[in-house]
């Protein structure tokens, strides 16, 4: 430890620390530009200058090391001449015309400067004006405002792994830009709007539609993927205008992806409906709320005395709010029908009755750094889970050993100790041959239904890895949760986590993949989980949140099932394509307008209140469960707030740990020989999750937004006789999808990749694929 | 993108750097490219990056930093005058200027013809010599009063 005095208090701060470092732990503030604390130090705007006893001169506080005894004033005259001096530097080519930058109000520089600067300008000289650049969709440019601070660039390189802006030039003509025609495409660009201090760069959805002071700031939680990053909703007159992160070191840190905060541009979607509709004589009608759901209420009713209690089905998004899922399975179950599930995009539920407890994390979301072995199976890490991926990265370059199975060589911006891209059908037999490779080197049996394998050498490298550390982790993507032998993959997992002394762990799909099997939100006795009460049609389904034919495993299933029903109850904020197949819509609050809670990945429970009022005759969905509850005779219906509900499940505490556990008791593994003929690698587009994030509209104009394509490797593409460009057609199960054929060598041998959640390719069905010229 | 003898050139550079530090090459990678394809256009940049694994725009940096390196094209002749300080007190100026009006062209300009090219250039380290001047990036020049200018002029063909 080491002894400093700023402006005369006495601090101890460890080997290592900066002058700014040590002036934060005391609260002092030292203005600064370029210094960040999650960005390695450029010194470059020389804001921080502070005065250190026996220095000759002025020194930048974020780059001066403490030493011991070291005597620092951030406000003695020769400090405060300094910064002025800086101060008055930055201004000679920023414009002063605060009144018409996005930035103002909430600018640094302008902050700043009302401390620092002068009350006029000295210089009167011409400025320097600089060309904007085009970042794409979301980041919007005003290159003249750009003090240099690179905090943009440090970020792009350091934190999003993939260096897409940069200084170019030299000197005066010093501009920051990406690369020619290049625009910032990765899913954590937006970033670098929060971390621009200046009108530089800015959000181009929200440009000038607002002043930072006219808005209020609402706290609120992402509903998209597991992670629940925490937001600040800033909305003005009941309008959201802007999404911002609100610093969680233990969740997004001070983070967000693109898609949580662009997402919100969904909320006034043109298909969005705002009052109830039902269906009648063929014919769509707005009708007040008591109709729609007397409607509904009977209608299920109806279904149920016709033909029985399991003919219905209730399908739930993932996205839905706890309170939601809950009461929706406590309707259903109320009925005496146990068909309820929330795993919309699951196919192989054989683990249904063997866990242990609810699937999670196994960890906590900032223990992860702390790892020094990770396995990853089957993810579309940096897509499906933005954040996750940004901490396994600042671990990876730490010197954390990161292995990765799946079916795609996508760029992680990460170093990987070994990686093994197999067909999906061979994650299978690769886990075992890591199971095998990591018992024989702990000299530690695997259980007896491992059959034997042959170990590759790559499966060899991760098991070596693997048993080099101490502590260790192997996590479940998207993917392998979604794999048609999930189960086996999730026990293989386990069977090396437990031989090589690993913690398991699930990366949670959804904002509530954790929170839908605490409600309940799953068969639980003789019901039928997502897959088969689409394969075994039921007369009447309750759809919460969901758009079935985009958001389950098989589209082309869904929609026929929803089509054949004699009643559909949807109850969403969007329209979609319910018109088409519903018999009532209820309009029922997005995130932003009702209270609820997400259970994120690492169990948190992290409930929030409603940001904005609902639109017009929208209604929050716990209460118009809790209605339809009331209509339908039920008892127990009568919550009188979301945090009843939240209490009648998980009681005052709120404390679901006990409830988690990826356990899972014996699955027999069986191997299969690779498929012969092509398999599908169905993706789920960041921005085609769910449907919020498909209704953004900047977000769709996004690289990542692209149109599906028949993505193959250049030997599986010949092995077709198709080349790049051309216009296939796609077949599985009964759908049919017309596309152009891409090349991409990251794909596996055999494999096309086919993403999912998309209008173009959700007519697909699940098993066999074939891709042919048209 | 690069030919196989450019990518042997640079091959050549990178060996003189640790294995997990290919990108301390990229002036020397550069400096091969613009030799074989006579500027750095947008794609030359983006595969000496691709081949050192780089981001595009890290090269960029590079290749916009030093002026030795062309971004745009320039004619069979380049010729580079020095117009810092030491030159500049010792008739550098107005060699440029004898330049300009014998070639006809100011400053990043190139002559219809496509012959040459006028740069502006920085210290050279010839400051004894000044006022100095580079054909091509890789011939130095010294003592170029209007006499010598011409002499070099009619002996590029
Ligand atoms: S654009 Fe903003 S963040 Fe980037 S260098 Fe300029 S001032 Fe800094
Ligand atoms: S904050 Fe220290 S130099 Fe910029
Ligand atoms: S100043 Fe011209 S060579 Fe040094």
């Amino acid at each position: 430890m080491l002894q400093l005095e700023i402006d005369g208090k006495q601090i101890e701060v460890p080997e290592g620390s900066t002058v700014m470092d040590a002036a934060r732990q005391i609260g002092t503030f030292i203005p600064h530009f370029c210094y960040h604390k999650k960005l390695s130090i450029a010194a470059s705007c020389r804001m921080c200058l502070v005065q250190v006893e026996k220095a000759p001169k002025p020194m930048p506080a974020c780059a001066t090391p403490v030493t011991n005894g070291m005597k620092v004033m951030t406000r003695s005259e020769v400090a405060v001449k300094a910064q002025k001096d800086v101060m008055e530097f930055l201004l000679i080519n920023h414009p002063l015309d605060c009144p018409i930058c996005d930035q103002g109000g909430e600018c640094q520089l302008q902050d700043l400067s009302v401390g620092y600067g002068g009350m006029a300008s000295r210089y009167q000289e011409e400025k320097r004006v600089v060309v904007n650049k085009n970042l794409g969709p979301l980041v919007s440019t005003d290159m003249t405002r750009c003090i240099h601070c690179t905090r943009c660039v440090r970020f792009t390189a350091e934190i999003g792994g993939f260096q897409e802006m940069g200084q170019a030039f030299r000197n005066e003509h010093a501009e920051i830009m990406p690369f020619i025609e290049s625009t910032v495409d990765t899913e954590l660009s937006g970033n670098i709007i929060d971390l621009c201090p200046v009108g530089a760069l800015t959000s181009k959805p929200f440009r000038f539609s607002a002043r930072a002071w006219e808005m209020s700031r609402r706290k609120s939680v992402s509903p998209h993927d597991g992670l629940g990053s925490n937001l600040v909703v800033q909305t003005k007159l009941d309008r959201v205008k802007r999404v911002l992160p609100l610093e969680n070191e233990d969740v997004n840190e001070c983070w967000l992806s693109d898609k949580d905060r662009f997402s919100y541009e969904g909320l006034t979607a043109e298909d969005r409906i705002t009052r109830p509709m039902i269906k009648e004589g063929g014919q769509w009608r707005e009708v007040d709320w008591h109709t729609a759901l007397e409607f509904a209420a009977k209608a299920v009713k109806g279904a149920a005395a016709e033909h029985g209690a399991a003919s219905l089905g209730a399908l739930a998004s993932p996205h839905s709010t706890l309170e939601e899922l809950y009461l929706l399975q406590k309707l259903v179950r109320g009925l005496g029908c146990d068909n309820v599930d929330f795993r919309l995009r699951q196919s192989d539920f054989s683990a249904d009755g063997k866990r242990m407890g609810v699937p999670w994390l196994g960890m906590k979301i900032a223990q992860i750094p702390k790892l020094d072995r990770v396995l990853v199976v089957g993810s579309f890490l940096r897509k499906d889970h933005p954040l996750l991926a940004l901490r396994l990265r600042q671990a990876a370059r730490k010197g954390t050993q990161v292995s990765v199975i799946h079916p795609t060589r996508d760029a992680l911006f990460m170093p990987l100790a070994a990686r093994a891209v197999v067909a999906p059908d061979q994650m299978v037999g690769t886990l075992a041959q890591v199971a095998q490779a990591l018992a024989g080197i702990k000299g530690v049996a695997l259980d007896a239904s491992v059959p034997a394998v042959t170990v590759g050498d790559e499966a060899k490298k991760m098991a070596e890895s693997l048993a080099s550390g101490a502590n260790g982790a192997v996590f479940l993507g998207n993917l392998a949760q979604q794999h048609a032998c999930a189960s086996t993959l999730h026990f293989l997992a386990e069977e090396i986590s437990r031989v090589g002394g690993l913690t398991l762990g699930f990366l949670g799909e959804a904002a509530n993949s954790v929170g839908g099997y605490l409600a309940g939100a799953l068969p639980a006795v003789d019901g039928l989980n997502a897959a088969r009460m689409l394969a075994e049609p039921r007369k009447a389904y309750v759809v919460l949140g969901a758009e079935p034919e985009l958001d389950c495993a098989d589209g082309a299933q869904a929609l026929a099932a929803m089509e054949a029903a004699q009643a559909v109850i949807v109850l969403s904020p969007f329209k979609g394509r319910a018109t088409e197949y519903a018999s009532v819509i209820l309009p029922v609050a997005p995130f932003t307008e009702t209270s609820g809670t997400f259970v994120n990945t690492e169990g948190r429970v992290q409930s929030f209140n409603a940001v904005v009022r609902p639109l017009d005759e929208t209604r929050p969905g716990w209460k118009v469960l809790r209605v339809l509850g009331n209509l339908l005779g039920h008892s127990g219906f009568d919550y009188d707030s979301s945090e009843a509900v939240r209490h009648d499940l998980l009681g005052e505490s709120a404390e679901v740990s006990s409830k988690l556990s990826n356990g899972l008791s014996r699955i027999a593994v069986t191997l299969k020989p690779a498929a012969a003929g092509l398999q599908r690698v169905a993706d789920v587009p960041i921005h085609f999750a769910d449907s919020l994030v498909r209704r953004a509209e900047s977000l769709q104009k996004t690289k990542d937004a692209r149109p599906p394509m028949a993505a193959m490797n250049a030997a599986t593409l010949a092995g077709l006789g198709l080349s790049a460009g051309d216009k296939v057609k796609v077949k599985q199960g009964a759908g049919v999808a017309v596309l152009s054929a891409a090349l991409d060598d990251t794909i596996a041998a055999g494999c096309v990749r086919v993403s999912a959640a998309h209008p173009t390719t959700c007519g697909l069905g699940a098993g066999e694929i074939t891709v042919e010229r048209v | 993108m690069l030919s196989q003898e450019a990518q042997k050139q640079i091959d050549r550079e990178v060996a003189k750097y640790p294995a997990d530090q290919k990108q301390s090459a990229v002036m020397s990678a550069l400096r091969i490219a613009q030799v074989e394809k006579g500027w750095l256009a947008p794609e030359t940049i983006a595969a000496v990056a691709d081949y050192l694994g780089m981001a595009p725009i890290a090269v960029y940096e590079v290749a916009s930093f030093y002026n030795m390196y062309d971004l745009s094209p320039v004619g069979r002749f380049k010729l580079t005058v020095c117009t810092n300080l030491p030159c500049a007190l010792s008739g550098g100026v107005h060699a440029a200027d004898y330049l300009k009006h014998k070639l006809g062209i100011g400053f990043n300009e190139t002559t219809p013809d496509g012959k040459f090219t006028l740069k502006e250039g920085e210290c050279m380290g010839a400051c004894g010599d000044a006022p100095a001047m580079l054909v091509n990036n890789h011939r130095l020049c010294g003592w170029m009063t209007p006499d010598q200018i011409d002499k070099l002029l009619a002996e590029l063909e």
